[in-house]
Protein backbone atom coordinates (compact mmCIF):
# COMPACT_ATOMS: atom_id res chain seq x y z
CA UNK A 1 0.00 0.00 0.00
CA UNK A 2 1.35 3.54 -0.70
CA UNK A 3 1.80 5.75 2.01
CA UNK A 4 0.07 9.07 2.00
CA UNK A 5 1.12 12.24 3.05
CA UNK A 6 1.01 11.64 7.01
CA UNK A 7 2.85 8.54 6.92
CA UNK A 8 5.41 9.71 4.33
CA UNK A 9 6.21 12.45 7.08
CA UNK A 10 6.48 9.96 10.00
CA UNK A 11 8.62 8.02 8.01
CA UNK A 12 10.88 10.84 7.24
CA UNK A 13 10.59 11.60 10.97
CA UNK A 14 13.04 8.52 11.72
CA UNK A 15 15.70 10.57 9.98
CA UNK A 16 15.51 13.32 12.60
CA UNK A 17 18.39 13.19 15.21
CA UNK A 18 18.86 13.85 18.97
CA UNK A 19 20.84 17.70 18.69
CA UNK A 20 19.31 18.53 15.60
CA UNK A 21 18.45 21.82 14.20
CA UNK A 22 16.09 21.02 11.19
CA UNK A 23 14.30 23.30 8.32
CA UNK A 24 10.81 22.20 7.56
CA UNK A 25 9.56 23.22 4.00
CA UNK A 26 6.01 24.12 2.97
CA UNK A 27 3.73 21.26 2.68
CA UNK A 28 4.50 17.02 3.78
CA UNK A 29 7.88 18.43 5.16
CA UNK A 30 5.70 20.46 7.76
CA UNK A 31 3.96 17.43 8.32
CA UNK A 32 7.20 15.75 10.13
CA UNK A 33 7.57 18.09 13.09
CA UNK A 34 4.07 15.77 14.17
CA UNK A 35 6.30 12.66 14.33
CA UNK A 36 9.37 13.28 15.85
CA UNK A 37 10.38 11.24 18.67
CA UNK A 38 9.74 13.14 22.30
CA UNK A 39 12.12 11.71 23.47
CA UNK A 40 14.77 13.50 21.75
CA UNK A 41 15.75 17.12 21.32
CA UNK A 42 15.19 18.99 18.13
CA UNK A 43 14.72 22.64 17.36
CA UNK A 44 12.51 23.64 14.49
CA UNK A 45 14.06 26.60 12.03
CA UNK A 46 11.56 28.83 9.89
CA UNK A 47 13.33 30.69 7.70
CA UNK A 48 11.27 33.90 7.80
CA UNK A 49 13.01 34.08 11.37
CA UNK A 50 12.03 32.04 13.74
CA UNK A 51 13.96 29.30 15.84
CA UNK A 52 12.34 26.90 18.29
CA UNK A 53 9.15 26.46 16.80
CA UNK A 54 6.26 25.11 18.52
CA UNK A 55 2.83 24.05 17.69
CA UNK A 56 -0.46 25.93 15.91
CA UNK A 57 -1.37 28.71 19.33
CA UNK A 58 -4.91 27.78 20.55
CA UNK A 59 -7.76 29.58 19.80
CA UNK A 60 -7.95 33.02 20.47
CA UNK A 61 -4.17 33.43 21.02
CA UNK A 62 -2.69 34.04 17.46
CA UNK A 63 -0.33 36.89 17.17
CA UNK A 64 0.02 38.40 13.50
CA UNK A 65 3.53 38.91 14.71
CA UNK A 66 4.17 35.07 15.30
CA UNK A 67 4.18 32.89 11.71
CA UNK A 68 6.25 30.20 10.14
CA UNK A 69 7.25 30.64 6.46
CA UNK A 70 4.29 29.58 6.01
CA UNK A 71 2.56 31.89 6.89
CA UNK A 72 0.82 30.21 9.31
CA UNK A 73 -0.27 31.46 12.82
CA UNK A 74 2.66 29.47 15.57
CA UNK A 75 3.72 29.68 19.14
CA UNK A 76 7.53 29.08 20.37
CA UNK A 77 8.89 26.75 22.66
CA UNK A 78 10.89 27.99 25.69
CA UNK A 79 14.05 28.90 24.56
CA UNK A 80 12.83 30.55 21.11
CA UNK A 81 14.48 33.18 19.42
CA UNK A 82 13.94 35.50 16.60
CA UNK A 83 16.16 36.91 14.16
CA UNK A 84 16.55 38.91 10.54
CA UNK A 85 16.48 37.23 7.71
CA UNK A 86 19.77 37.64 6.63
CA UNK A 87 21.14 36.08 10.41
CA UNK A 88 18.40 33.47 9.24
CA UNK A 89 19.98 32.36 5.99
CA UNK A 90 23.63 32.69 7.79
CA UNK A 91 21.91 29.97 9.57
CA UNK A 92 21.37 27.62 6.74
CA UNK A 93 24.51 28.81 4.33
CA UNK A 94 26.30 28.68 7.28
CA UNK A 95 25.55 25.00 7.37
CA UNK A 96 24.31 25.35 11.20
CA UNK A 97 21.21 23.94 10.20
CA UNK A 98 21.62 20.13 10.24
CA UNK A 99 18.44 19.25 8.09
CA UNK A 100 16.38 20.22 5.63
CA UNK A 101 13.72 18.61 4.42
CA UNK A 102 11.90 20.18 1.71
CA UNK A 103 8.65 18.88 -1.51
CA UNK A 104 10.01 18.72 -4.87
CA UNK A 105 8.52 18.29 -8.16
CA UNK A 106 11.13 16.47 -9.78
CA UNK A 107 14.52 14.96 -8.44
CA UNK A 108 17.08 13.39 -10.93
CA UNK A 109 19.59 10.55 -9.88
CA UNK A 110 22.55 12.57 -9.95
CA UNK A 111 20.72 14.92 -6.94
CA UNK A 112 19.35 17.84 -8.90
CA UNK A 113 15.74 18.71 -7.80
CA UNK A 114 13.30 20.99 -9.46
CA UNK A 115 10.45 22.71 -7.29
CA UNK A 116 9.71 26.17 -7.99
CA UNK A 117 8.76 26.81 -11.64
CA UNK A 118 6.52 25.25 -14.13
CA UNK A 119 7.54 27.93 -17.52
CA UNK A 120 4.08 29.34 -18.47
CA UNK A 121 1.73 28.10 -15.85
CA UNK A 122 3.19 28.54 -12.38
CA UNK A 123 5.46 30.87 -11.11
CA UNK A 124 5.69 31.37 -7.25
CA UNK A 125 8.89 31.97 -7.04
CA UNK A 126 11.72 29.72 -5.02
CA UNK A 127 11.31 31.59 -1.72
CA UNK A 128 14.29 30.20 0.45
CA UNK A 129 14.33 26.48 -1.36
CA UNK A 130 17.68 27.76 -3.52
CA UNK A 131 19.48 29.00 -0.33
CA UNK A 132 18.89 25.85 1.51
CA UNK A 133 19.65 23.26 -1.33
CA UNK A 134 23.03 25.03 -2.01
CA UNK A 135 24.30 24.84 1.47
CA UNK A 136 22.33 21.68 3.72
CA UNK A 137 24.99 18.92 4.17
CA UNK A 138 21.58 16.61 4.71
CA UNK A 139 18.68 17.37 2.46
CA UNK A 140 15.66 15.52 2.83
CA UNK A 141 12.87 15.38 -0.11
CA UNK A 142 9.53 14.54 0.80
CA UNK A 143 7.77 14.01 -2.45
CA UNK A 144 4.92 11.59 -4.51
CA UNK A 145 6.72 8.85 -6.86
CA UNK A 146 4.54 9.64 -9.81
CA UNK A 147 2.17 12.91 -11.03
CA UNK A 148 -1.83 12.63 -11.62
CA UNK A 149 -1.25 11.47 -14.52
CA UNK A 150 0.79 8.25 -13.21
CA UNK A 151 4.19 9.91 -14.48
CA UNK A 152 7.68 9.58 -12.89
CA UNK A 153 9.12 12.36 -11.05
CA UNK A 154 12.06 10.83 -10.01
CA UNK A 155 14.15 10.91 -12.76
CA UNK A 156 17.07 10.56 -15.33
CA UNK A 157 17.40 14.37 -15.56
CA UNK A 158 14.89 16.80 -14.47
CA UNK A 159 12.41 18.65 -16.84
CA UNK A 160 11.78 21.68 -14.96
CA UNK A 161 13.71 24.64 -14.44
CA UNK A 162 16.37 23.65 -11.36
CA UNK A 163 16.42 24.71 -7.99
CA UNK A 164 19.77 23.33 -7.38
CA UNK A 165 22.24 20.90 -8.87
CA UNK A 166 23.78 17.25 -7.14
CA UNK A 167 22.23 18.26 -3.87
CA UNK A 168 19.54 15.75 -3.03
CA UNK A 169 20.69 13.01 -0.76
CA UNK A 170 17.38 10.97 0.23
CA UNK A 171 14.29 11.15 -0.89
CA UNK A 172 11.22 9.96 0.58
CA UNK A 173 7.80 9.19 -1.64
CA UNK A 174 4.78 7.33 -1.22
CA UNK A 175 6.73 3.92 -2.08
CA UNK A 176 10.16 4.09 -1.45
CA UNK A 177 13.00 5.47 0.82
CA UNK A 178 15.92 6.37 -1.75
CA UNK A 179 19.36 6.98 -1.68
CA UNK A 180 21.19 9.17 -4.09
CA UNK A 181 24.46 8.22 -5.02
CA UNK A 182 27.14 7.49 -7.93
CA UNK A 183 24.66 9.02 -10.20
CA UNK A 184 21.71 6.69 -9.59
CA UNK A 185 18.60 5.92 -6.90
CA UNK A 186 19.35 2.91 -4.41
CA UNK A 187 16.07 1.42 -3.37
CA UNK A 188 16.59 0.78 1.13
CA UNK A 189 13.30 0.44 1.67
CA UNK A 190 9.68 -0.41 0.50
CA UNK A 191 6.21 0.96 1.57
CA UNK A 192 4.73 -1.60 3.20
CA UNK A 193 2.80 -4.74 0.69
CA UNK A 194 4.50 -2.37 -2.32
CA UNK A 195 6.93 -5.06 -4.62
CA UNK A 196 10.24 -3.92 -5.87
CA UNK A 197 8.73 -4.30 -9.17
CA UNK A 198 5.93 -1.44 -8.83
CA UNK A 199 8.70 0.84 -7.67
CA UNK A 200 10.92 0.08 -10.64
CA UNK A 201 8.18 0.94 -12.95
CA UNK A 202 7.27 4.28 -11.24
CA UNK A 203 10.70 5.27 -11.39
CA UNK A 204 12.31 6.67 -14.58
CA UNK A 205 15.84 7.03 -13.36
CA UNK A 206 18.01 3.98 -12.60
CA UNK A 207 17.21 2.26 -9.78
CA UNK A 208 19.92 0.06 -8.36
CA UNK A 209 18.43 -2.92 -6.25
CA UNK A 210 21.18 -4.72 -4.10
CA UNK A 211 19.74 -7.61 -2.05
CA UNK A 212 16.69 -8.23 -0.17
CA UNK A 213 14.72 -4.70 0.16
CA UNK A 214 13.01 -4.30 3.60
CA UNK A 215 9.96 -2.58 3.82
CA UNK A 216 9.78 0.90 5.83
CA UNK A 217 8.75 0.52 9.52
CA UNK A 218 7.31 3.72 11.54
CA UNK B 1 20.80 62.97 20.49
CA UNK B 2 19.69 63.79 16.42
CA UNK B 3 16.11 63.68 16.10
CA UNK B 4 14.73 61.49 13.13
CA UNK B 5 11.39 62.42 14.09
CA UNK B 6 8.75 63.27 11.64
CA UNK B 7 4.83 64.16 12.65
CA UNK B 8 3.41 61.83 9.76
CA UNK B 9 3.39 59.68 6.69
CA UNK B 10 2.91 62.63 4.36
CA UNK B 11 6.70 64.03 6.29
CA UNK B 12 8.18 60.91 6.06
CA UNK B 13 7.29 60.22 2.51
CA UNK B 14 8.82 63.40 1.24
CA UNK B 15 10.94 63.14 -1.85
CA UNK B 16 9.10 59.95 -3.21
CA UNK B 17 9.14 60.00 -7.23
CA UNK B 18 7.84 58.30 -10.14
CA UNK B 19 10.66 55.89 -11.20
CA UNK B 20 12.05 55.19 -7.60
CA UNK B 21 13.45 51.97 -6.64
CA UNK B 22 12.10 51.11 -3.06
CA UNK B 23 12.27 48.66 -0.17
CA UNK B 24 9.64 47.19 1.35
CA UNK B 25 10.38 45.14 4.85
CA UNK B 26 7.93 42.67 5.71
CA UNK B 27 7.55 38.50 5.00
CA UNK B 28 4.34 37.62 3.60
CA UNK B 29 1.77 40.37 5.44
CA UNK B 30 4.11 40.39 8.40
CA UNK B 31 5.74 43.17 9.55
CA UNK B 32 4.66 45.19 6.38
CA UNK B 33 5.31 49.47 6.47
CA UNK B 34 1.00 49.19 6.04
CA UNK B 35 1.41 53.42 6.59
CA UNK B 36 4.15 54.16 3.99
CA UNK B 37 2.23 51.58 1.23
CA UNK B 38 -1.54 53.87 2.03
CA UNK B 39 0.42 56.87 1.45
CA UNK B 40 2.31 55.50 -2.16
CA UNK B 41 -1.31 54.77 -3.08
CA UNK B 42 -2.75 57.82 -2.58
CA UNK B 43 -0.29 59.56 -3.62
CA UNK B 44 -0.47 57.40 -6.78
CA UNK B 45 3.55 57.09 -7.19
CA UNK B 46 4.04 55.00 -10.09
CA UNK B 47 6.93 52.90 -12.52
CA UNK B 48 8.07 52.02 -9.21
CA UNK B 49 10.71 49.29 -8.30
CA UNK B 50 9.80 47.63 -5.60
CA UNK B 51 12.22 44.94 -3.75
CA UNK B 52 10.22 42.64 -1.07
CA UNK B 53 10.05 39.87 -0.35
CA UNK B 54 6.73 39.09 -1.32
CA UNK B 55 4.18 40.96 -3.18
CA UNK B 56 1.31 41.15 -0.31
CA UNK B 57 -2.02 39.66 -1.71
CA UNK B 58 -4.35 40.97 -3.81
CA UNK B 59 -6.69 43.39 -1.63
CA UNK B 60 -3.93 44.46 1.23
CA UNK B 61 0.13 44.93 1.17
CA UNK B 62 1.84 45.72 -1.86
CA UNK B 63 -1.44 44.15 -3.74
CA UNK B 64 -2.19 47.68 -3.46
CA UNK B 65 -0.35 48.76 -5.66
CA UNK B 66 -0.21 46.33 -7.77
CA UNK B 67 -3.86 46.69 -8.44
CA UNK B 68 -3.86 50.61 -9.44
CA UNK B 69 0.05 49.32 -11.62
CA UNK B 70 2.25 52.15 -9.91
CA UNK B 71 4.97 49.19 -9.87
CA UNK B 72 6.85 48.39 -12.93
CA UNK B 73 9.72 45.84 -11.57
CA UNK B 74 9.01 43.63 -8.65
CA UNK B 75 12.19 42.15 -7.10
CA UNK B 76 11.14 39.41 -4.84
CA UNK B 77 11.66 35.47 -3.71
CA UNK B 78 8.25 34.42 -3.46
CA UNK B 79 5.08 35.70 -5.17
CA UNK B 80 2.61 33.00 -4.69
CA UNK B 81 -0.57 34.36 -3.14
CA UNK B 82 -1.73 37.39 -5.29
CA UNK B 83 -3.28 36.77 -8.52
CA UNK B 84 -3.15 39.63 -10.27
CA UNK B 85 1.02 39.98 -9.28
CA UNK B 86 0.54 36.59 -11.30
CA UNK B 87 -1.91 37.70 -13.89
CA UNK B 88 0.48 41.06 -14.61
CA UNK B 89 3.36 38.93 -14.90
CA UNK B 90 2.43 36.35 -17.36
CA UNK B 91 0.60 38.86 -19.95
CA UNK B 92 4.33 41.12 -19.28
CA UNK B 93 3.12 44.25 -18.22
CA UNK B 94 5.15 43.79 -14.64
CA UNK B 95 8.95 42.79 -15.05
CA UNK B 96 9.94 40.52 -12.20
CA UNK B 97 13.09 39.65 -10.80
CA UNK B 98 12.65 36.34 -8.91
CA UNK B 99 15.81 35.77 -6.37
CA UNK B 100 16.65 33.41 -3.62
CA UNK B 101 15.51 34.64 -0.03
CA UNK B 102 18.64 34.23 1.64
CA UNK B 103 20.28 35.94 -1.22
CA UNK B 104 17.50 38.93 -1.14
CA UNK B 105 18.41 38.87 2.35
CA UNK B 106 22.11 39.37 1.87
CA UNK B 107 21.77 42.09 -1.08
CA UNK B 108 19.91 44.14 1.46
CA UNK B 109 22.53 43.50 3.92
CA UNK B 110 25.74 44.38 1.23
CA UNK B 111 23.90 47.82 0.79
CA UNK B 112 23.69 48.25 4.50
CA UNK B 113 27.27 47.10 5.17
CA UNK B 114 29.04 48.94 2.17
CA UNK B 115 29.55 45.51 0.03
CA UNK B 116 29.73 46.25 -3.35
CA UNK B 117 28.43 42.29 -4.01
CA UNK B 118 29.06 39.03 -2.26
CA UNK B 119 29.29 35.29 -3.55
CA UNK B 120 26.65 33.12 -2.66
CA UNK B 121 26.23 28.91 -3.44
CA UNK B 122 22.68 29.54 -3.68
CA UNK B 123 21.11 29.16 -7.68
CA UNK B 124 24.46 27.84 -8.94
CA UNK B 125 23.38 25.65 -11.94
CA UNK B 126 20.14 27.22 -11.94
CA UNK B 127 18.71 30.34 -14.41
CA UNK B 128 19.14 32.68 -11.33
CA UNK B 129 22.69 32.35 -12.31
CA UNK B 130 22.32 32.93 -16.06
CA UNK B 131 24.69 35.77 -16.70
CA UNK B 132 26.49 36.39 -13.67
CA UNK B 133 30.18 36.17 -12.62
CA UNK B 134 31.03 32.52 -10.91
CA UNK B 135 34.02 31.09 -9.13
CA UNK B 136 34.79 28.26 -7.32
CA UNK B 137 36.00 28.07 -3.65
CA UNK B 138 37.17 25.21 -2.20
CA UNK B 139 35.50 23.08 -4.51
CA UNK B 140 32.44 24.42 -4.42
CA UNK B 141 31.22 26.45 -7.27
CA UNK B 142 29.30 30.10 -5.81
CA UNK B 143 27.40 32.85 -7.70
CA UNK B 144 28.39 36.60 -7.58
CA UNK B 145 25.13 38.73 -6.22
CA UNK B 146 25.69 42.42 -6.19
CA UNK B 147 24.56 44.58 -3.28
CA UNK B 148 20.85 46.23 -3.91
CA UNK B 149 20.99 50.06 -4.50
CA UNK B 150 17.86 51.79 -3.70
CA UNK B 151 16.46 55.06 -3.31
CA UNK B 152 14.17 54.64 0.05
CA UNK B 153 14.00 51.86 2.33
CA UNK B 154 10.72 51.75 4.41
CA UNK B 155 10.20 49.58 7.44
CA UNK B 156 8.14 48.70 9.83
CA UNK B 157 9.13 48.32 13.70
CA UNK B 158 6.91 47.57 16.78
CA UNK B 159 8.74 50.35 19.28
CA UNK B 160 11.41 53.07 18.54
CA UNK B 161 12.16 56.15 19.42
CA UNK B 162 13.32 60.05 18.27
CA UNK B 163 16.85 58.97 17.59
CA UNK B 164 15.40 55.90 14.95
CA UNK B 165 16.43 53.09 17.37
CA UNK B 166 14.08 50.23 16.52
CA UNK B 167 12.80 47.02 18.10
CA UNK B 168 10.90 44.60 16.38
CA UNK B 169 8.37 42.17 16.93
CA UNK B 170 8.75 38.14 16.54
CA UNK B 171 9.19 37.54 13.39
CA UNK B 172 7.79 40.69 12.12
CA UNK B 173 11.48 41.82 12.02
CA UNK B 174 12.32 39.38 9.08
CA UNK B 175 13.63 41.84 6.14
CA UNK B 176 12.82 45.02 8.23
CA UNK B 177 16.15 45.31 9.97
CA UNK B 178 18.23 44.73 6.54
CA UNK B 179 16.70 46.95 4.85
CA UNK B 180 17.91 49.87 7.33
CA UNK B 181 20.73 51.51 5.84
CA UNK B 182 20.70 50.05 2.78
CA UNK B 183 18.87 52.96 0.77
CA UNK B 184 19.45 56.44 0.39
CA UNK B 185 16.91 57.32 3.01
CA UNK B 186 15.48 54.83 5.78
CA UNK B 187 11.73 55.50 7.19
CA UNK B 188 11.19 53.87 10.30
CA UNK B 189 7.16 53.62 10.72
CA UNK B 190 6.66 52.12 14.06
CA UNK B 191 3.46 50.84 16.65
CA UNK B 192 4.83 52.83 19.56
CA UNK B 193 6.82 56.47 19.53
CA UNK B 194 8.44 56.02 23.05
CA UNK B 195 9.96 58.81 24.59
CA UNK B 196 14.04 58.61 23.60
CA UNK B 197 15.56 57.35 27.12
CA UNK B 198 12.77 54.59 27.58
CA UNK B 199 14.05 51.62 25.36
CA UNK B 200 17.30 49.78 26.91
CA UNK B 201 19.84 50.51 24.96
CA UNK B 202 20.84 46.56 25.61
CA UNK B 203 17.75 45.74 23.43
CA UNK B 204 18.35 48.10 20.56
CA UNK B 205 17.86 45.73 17.32
CA UNK B 206 18.77 48.87 14.76
CA UNK B 207 20.67 51.75 16.20
CA UNK B 208 19.70 54.65 14.83
CA UNK B 209 22.68 55.66 12.99
CA UNK B 210 20.99 52.98 10.38
CA UNK B 211 17.23 55.14 9.94
CA UNK B 212 16.67 58.99 8.38
CA UNK B 213 13.19 59.55 9.29
CA UNK B 214 10.61 57.88 12.06
CA UNK B 215 7.30 58.13 12.65
CA UNK B 216 4.11 56.75 14.76
CA UNK B 217 2.20 54.68 12.65
CA UNK B 218 -1.58 54.82 12.97
CA UNK B 219 -4.60 52.15 12.11
CA UNK B 220 -2.21 49.10 12.00
CA UNK B 221 -4.60 46.49 10.75
CA UNK B 222 -1.93 43.41 11.13
CA UNK B 223 -3.76 41.30 8.73
CA UNK B 224 -3.15 37.54 9.29
CA UNK B 225 -2.56 35.68 5.56
CA UNK B 226 -3.22 32.08 6.85
CA UNK B 227 -4.83 31.63 10.65
CA UNK B 228 -3.64 28.15 11.63
CA UNK B 229 -5.03 27.31 15.43
CA UNK B 230 -5.80 24.24 17.66
CA UNK B 231 -8.58 23.52 19.66
CA UNK B 232 -8.85 24.63 22.96
CA UNK B 233 -9.00 21.83 25.61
Amino acid sequence: MALDKNLIAKRIAKEVKNGYYVNLGIGIPTLVANYVREDIEVEFQSENGVLGMGPFPFEGEEDADIINAGKQTITTLPGASFFDSATSFSMIRGKHVHLTILGAMEVSQNGDIANWKIPGKMVKGMGGAMDLVASAENIIVAMMHTNKEGESKILKQCTLPLTGVGCVKKVVTNLAVLEVKNNAFYLLERAPGVSVEEIQNATEGTLIVEGEIPEMSF
Amino acid sequence: MINKKVNNVEEALKGVENGMTLMLGGFGLCGIPENAIAELVKRNINELTCISNNAGVDDFGLGLLLQKKQIKKMISSYVGENQEFERQMLSGELEVELTPQGTLAEKCRAAQAGFPAFYTPAGFGTEVADGKETREFEGKMYVLEPAFKADFAFVKAWKGDAAGNLIFKGTARNFNANMCGAAKITVAEVEELVPVGELDPNNIHIPGIFVQRIFQGTNYEKRIEQRTVRKNQ
